[in-house]
């Protein structure tokens, strides 16, 4: 196959279309608005669905419906667009059917603005919604991964009748990059014996996340449970580089991950012994593989375009073991590989403490009056 | 012996009142002096009439009727507070030969749901709506809803609503009929025997519009009307039977009392009717 040049949110559309989606439902926001253009030019001339929704909630609930037929469909959005979501991914999780949902951060909270940002980091990955649930959250660091992970994020919904989450930020739903496009998979719609299409010749499916009995809800949160430890079992990706003899490891997702491998190039160069840990499920987030990694280095850089929220899934898995310091770009503002750079050099000049919160530390550094 | 002689007595010839194959032989959990149980009847011999029970998923709301699915005998998926036509819309979308029906209340429909209702009449979504209004939220005991009457008393409105503070309720099927999506919007009500036979012939109608909206029968009833505005008819579209229904719990009156309540002060402000008829629906004989 040739590589094309493709623009984020047109090739995430081109590469759901191509694994077979049979419904899309979504809304004009910006960054993404440009998955619902072009789903609604391809999905209709393929004799697909598309619709575009009267609001996110209608979108998500269409969804909802949609997924209750054992069709492929999915929905995207972008930050403000995702909390509205909320309810309607709460009620997917509880009746466990599979739903993909691509969400292109943004800056906020709030309206915020339209910047590329990882703030959605804890709404997708610990909840949002009400209740006890667990989304898988793919983070793609380039168009390309994006096109690779919304197949697979298809293929692990269906498995697991779980919500799937392709997470990434506005710039990569914005640029254009070479990518190889998969090739088209036909639809296929799946005989699953939870689908309401009408209890022709059998008995009938009821779909519903109500459980009066404390009993039954109970029953159905540990089903969801036990289900989500499977997904930790078998699901957890991440990518390595330059790790072999660092000394120093950095740890970032999606953008800031890719911003921060420039970054330990440029180190490189310079002789610092430092590398990358990119995780590409942030949800399950590779607890064990982080752990293993405070085991190798002498300290941690975690750099995030959001406070420090997947810092503190960091912090769990490596507890007090070995120092760990913080990078964060904010409000739609990307880290430039420079930044990163100094950061590195800093840590490598001078180990850091393992006292304190590193993102008290940086966000002293951040607020220090300029010399 | 006695039980014998009930056995020989119902003979199908003499039998002329039974539960229809769509209703479960469940108790329902509705108060004393509800409707939602005729209305849910109504529905089942509609499905049972039309032979289409096996063919049809039902979207329960949030609401008295949460538990709609344990009464009516298909295929249901439960939605989220007001949701029921957005789910119901993703439902037919996927599965377009299948006859779609929401069930909803009035917070349901006309205050949280508000939005997606007025959607899916707007696109002329090939659905049927079952919209129960009984003045007040039910369930989470006697509120004040967009249909409350001005002056009515709820647990939220306890002087009364005033309509300087509260607004005025919201005439649903009035407002849905300006709508050029919208196919079959009717009122109905369920306080009297010959109210109940009209209310379930408007729902065996709105039925009938979504089932026909198959595209071979759009071509047959356009041929057979052959009239130029007809042509224009685009889809049978959005059917919508509102039911005044009674909330004897919540109004704090007697079964009977209620039904009158219903037709004194509901009625007025309410009145039955057709309002919107596409032409393409006129065709349709039942």
């Amino acid at each position: 196959m040739t590589r094309e040049l493709w623009k984020g949110n047109e090739a995430i559309a081109e590469a759901a279309i191509r694994a077979g989606l049979e419904g899309y439902f979504g809304y004009p926001i910006t960054p993404q608005t440009e998955t619902l253009e072009w789903m609604s030019r391809r999905m209709p001339e393929l004799g697909r669905i598309f619709l575009q929704a009267e609001s996110e909630p209608a979108a998500i609930n269409m969804v909802y419906g949609a997924a209750c037929t054992g069709a492929r469909v999915m929905t995207s959005s972008s930050s403000p667009g995702i909390s509205l979501m909320m309810e309607g991914l709460s009620y997917i999780a509880g009746t466990e059917v599979p739903v993909v949902l691509v969400d292109v951060m943004r800056g906020g909270p709030g309206l915020g603005n339209i910047a590329p940002s990882q703030g959605d980091y804890n709404q997708i990955c610990h909840g949002g919604g009400h209740g006890d649930y667990h989304p898988i959250v793919l983070a793609p660091a380039s168009v390309q991964e994006a096109v690779d992970l919304v197949p697979l994020a298809f293929d692990l919904a269906e498995k697991y009748l779980n919500i799937a989450c392709v997470l990434l930020d506005g710039s990569i739903g914005q640029m254009m990059e070479p990518v190889e496009l998969p090739e088209m998979r036909p639809v296929v719609r799946k005989e699953y014996a939870w689908a309401t299409t009408g209890a022709k010749d059998r008995s009938r499916h009821v779909l519903t996340s109500i459980y009066l009995e404390v009993g039954l809800e109970e029953e159905v949160n540990l089903r969801l449970l036990k289900r989500w430890e499977a997904i930790k079992a078998n699901e957890v990706r991440f990518k390595e580089y330059y790790l072999d003899d660092a000394e120093i490891a950095v740890i970032g997702f999606g953008t800031a991950g890719r911003v921060a491998l420039s970054a330990v190039r440029a180190a490189r160069a310079q002789g610092i012994k430092v590398g990358l840990f990119r995780p590409i499920s942030v949800s399950p987030y590779p607890y064990q593989q982080v752990a293993a990694l405070a085991e190798r280095v002498k300290s941690l850089l975690v750099v995030e375009m959001n406070t420090g929220q997947m810092l503190e899934d960091v912090r769990l898995a490596v507890s007090r073991r070995i120092p760990i310091e913080f990078y964060g770009r904010l409000g739609g503002v990307v880290p430039f590989p420079d930044e990163i750079l100094g950061e590195i050099q800093r840590i490598a000049k001078q180990p850091p403490s393992l006292e304190g919160h590193p993102a008290q530390r940086w966000l002293e550094r951040m607020t220090a009056p300029q010399r | 012996m006695k039980g014998k002689a009930m056995i020989n007595i119902i003979s199908p010839k003499n039998l002329v009142y039974s539960r229809p194959k769509a209703f479960t032989d469940t108790p329902t959990h509705y108060c004393p002096g509800c409707t939602h149980g005729t209305a849910h009847r109504l529905i089942a011999e509609v499905l049972d009439e039309m032979n289409i029970a096996d063919k049809t998923i039902g979207v329960a709301p949030v609401g008295c009727a949460v538990f709609a699915y344990n009464y009516i005998d298909t295929d249901f998926v439960e939605a989220a507070h007001g949701r029921a036509p957005a789910m119901a819309t993703g439902i037919k979308r996927l599965l377009p030969d299948r006859v779609v029906f929401a069930y909803q209340g009035d917070g349901d429909l006309a205050s949280i749901g508000m939005a997606e209702t007025v959607h899916a009449a707007a696109r002329g979504e090939n659905i049927t709506v079952i919209f129960i209004n009984n003045t007040n939220y039910g369930m989470t005991g006697g509120q004040m809803a967009p249909t409350t009457l001005p002056g009515q008393k709820t647990t939220t409105s306890p002087n009364g609503r005033d309509v300087e503070l509260q607004g005025y309720p919201i005439r649903v099927a009035e407002m849905l009929a300006t709508l050029e999506g919208a196919g079959y919007v009717v009122r109905r009500s369920l306080h009297d025997p010959k109210n109940i036979r009209l209310a379930k012939k408007a729902i065996r109608t709105a039925f009938e519009v979504q089932v026909r909206h198959d595209p071979k029968n759009i071509r047959l009833a356009k041929k057979a009307i052959r009239t130029a505005f007809e042509v224009q008819v685009r889809g049978l579209g959005f059917s919508m039977v509102e039911l005044l229904s009674t909330c004897s719990t919540n109004w704090g009156l007697t079964p009977v009392e209620s039904l009158k309540w219903l037709e004194e002060h509901m009625l007025p402000y309410y009145p039955l009717g057709d309002y919107k008829i596409a032409p393409s629906v006129a065709a349709v004989k039942i």
